[in-house]
């Protein structure tokens, strides 16, 4: 057989719970990367004769398992080299373990895995490279084309990562129910960065960054099938579906950003949508409200209405009046003032932001918020200045672009316009 | 006689398919379903949600909503329907009613992605 893509398909599925079974057994992350890289060199070996396993993670963790006990009684003994057959004699151990292998156990190890990448001491970044390289499974080249940097800086950034994990104390004992949820919480967060990294991105990048966002929603599913009555965690995945369904019309053909109010309707995935209106509609059987379910409630608003002009904006502010409530942050006051301005005009969301100026003053949509709402109340002098002030603070070439689009809108006419703030 | 055919994949690889992938496996489906219906053969089709989006009732007394699909071994599927809501809470109400004409076992509530109704003259 040459096609081994279903191979492939196997291995990654069953890396997380794999790798995390073995760093369980080995306490020592090097050794249960090096132990299941092993195992899936015989799989290659293998299952192209033999057929795939009944259960593949099993059988990993078990060959994975058998391998480096080999290899540390070698270094131990200076023993020769074992006969392949007698570590590869499996059939009869891989079903004692996977009775063994109940989903309460491995559902721990796989978010111990993922906690571990959560060490508050790493800076976001790291956070992120360590996880999509542990966890996902992604090349060190695969990961260093999504974050633009060369293959040495993220080798580099991984290896020192994985240096202060290494000296980090994580329990291995299976977690009570507030570490567990305390883990979940760090992990969901880590888990919205990694789709922020891609969502981020500007038109000229998205495309090398969104398999960033696609990751970040496999692992939300992972997360979810783990943790399958988490209202927060349905949120996340729901909330992750539902940005990335409009990533078709987020940008233009030249790569530049495209408003909400602008995009292509038709271009949004409408299967992702699906899914996710269907997740949100689950969560809220809980009555347990969160900033995820929150943020994905307001991002449904958004994917439900067929033109930008039935959008539900009262609800819209309303939701984000909740989530200022449960997570007070200029930014979600900025995001509830374009609400504002739609359900009660520029001149009281402009009220709303007032107070924000000294704490966003380095922030670039605030001040391309700012800019729109003196546009659309005619004080063009004044839209001006914050225009100016928002392209000198620009991250990207695309959003300086898209505010010079505003000042050149000035210049020719002063014509109302809505604006929207990324979600971040 | 009618026949059901129950379709089993690897929700992993079918939810890794790009989305011109994907495409591809509808349309060649397209063609088996189209000369199905033409022949007024075909019953609806319906294309699922991903488990994860999926609630299940179990039929005990008082029933039980738990999130998930329905993951025991020890039941056999012995049939479905397809039902229009406008959420969840009202497709759990419908199988609540169906539970208690007809306790025991249990329901596996998943919203529907796609279907078509097909040409079955019945």
């Amino acid at each position: 057989m040459t096609d081994t893509a279903w191979i492939d398909t196997a291995l990654s599925s069953a890396r997380p719970q794999a790798v995390g079974a073995l760093l369980r057994y080995f306490r020592n992350l090097d050794t249960a990367e090096e132990a299941f890289q092993n195992a899936c060199l015989r799989a290659l070996k293998s299952w192209p004769q033999n057929g795939p396993p009944r259960d593949p993670a099993a059988w990993l963790i078990m060959v994975g398992r058998n391998v480096a006990i080999d290899d540390i009684r070698r270094s131990r003994k200076q023993e020769p080299l074992p006969e392949d057959a007698a570590i590869s004699d499996l059939d009869d151990a891989e079903e004692a373990l996977a009775e063994r292998l109940d989903g309460s156990h491995y559902r721990d190890d796989i978010l111990r895995l993922l906690f571990i990448c959560c060490h508050p001491e790493l800076p976001a970044t790291q956070q992120i490279a360590l996880a999509l390289r542990i966890v996902s499974g992604l090349t060190v080249k695969q990961i260093a084309r999504a974050f633009l940097v060369t293959e040495a800086a993220m080798e580099q950034r991984i290896t020192r990562a994985k240096a202060r994990v290494a000296d980090a104390d994580v329990p291995f004992e299976t977690p009570g129910a507030v570490e567990r949820a305390e883990r979940l919480s760090a992990v969901a967060a880590m888990i919205y960065l990694i789709f922020n990294e891609g969502y981020s991105a500007s038109g000229d990048t998205a495309e090398i960054r969104s398999p960033l966002c696609e990751e970040a929603i496999r692992l939300a599913r992972l997360l979810l099938r783990l943790f399958q009555s988490e209202p927060e965690i349905m949120g996340l995945t729901a909330l992750l579906l539902l940005q990335h369904a409009r990533a078709a019309a987020r940008f233009d053909a030249e790569g530049a950003f495209v408003l909400l109010d602008d995009q292509d309707r038709s271009l949004w995935n409408q299967k992702m949508i699906a899914e996710g209106l269907a997740l949100i509609d689950k969560a809220m059987r809980h009555r347990r409200s969160g900033p995820y379910q929150i943020q994905a409630a307001i991002a449904a608003l958004h994917a439900r209405a067929a033109r930008p002009e039935d959008t539900d904006w009262t609800q819209i502010d309303l939701l984000y009046g909740a989530l200022e409530i449960m997570q007070p942050s200029p930014v979600v006051t900025l995001n509830r003032a374009v609400a504002v301005s739609k359900v009660r005009g520029a001149e009281a969301a402009l009220e709303l932001i007032e107070p924000l100026g000294q704490r966003l003053s380095s922030y670039f949509h605030f001040f391309g918020v700012r800019g729109a709402f003196l546009m659309q109340l005619g004080r063009n002098d004044e839209a001006r200045v914050a225009f100016d002030r928002a392209i000198a603070l620009a991250n990207t070439s695309a959003e300086a672009a898209h505010i010079r689009m505003h000042l050149d809108r000035l210049m020719r006419d002063s014509q109302p316009n809505g604006a929207e703030v990324r979600k971040k | 006689m009618l026949y059901a055919i129950l379709c089993y994949h690897d929700e992993d690889t079918v939810g890794s398919w790009t989305k011109e992938q994907d495409a591809a496996v509808m349309k060649k489906l397209a063609v088996v379903q189209g000369a199905l219906t033409k022949q007024g053969r075909l019953g609806p089709v319906a294309r699922l949600l991903p488990t994860t989006s999926a609630t299940t009732l179990r039929k005990d007394d008082p029933p039980l909503v738990i999130d998930g699909p329905y993951a025991e071994t020890k039941e056999q599927l012995l049939g479905f329907y397809i039902v229009d809501c406008n959420n969840l809470d009202e497709a759990l109400d419908v199988a609540r009613d169906l539970g208690a004409a007809n306790p025991g076992g249990a329901y596996e509530i998943r919203p529907v992605g796609m279907m078509t109704p097909g040409s079955l003259k019945t």
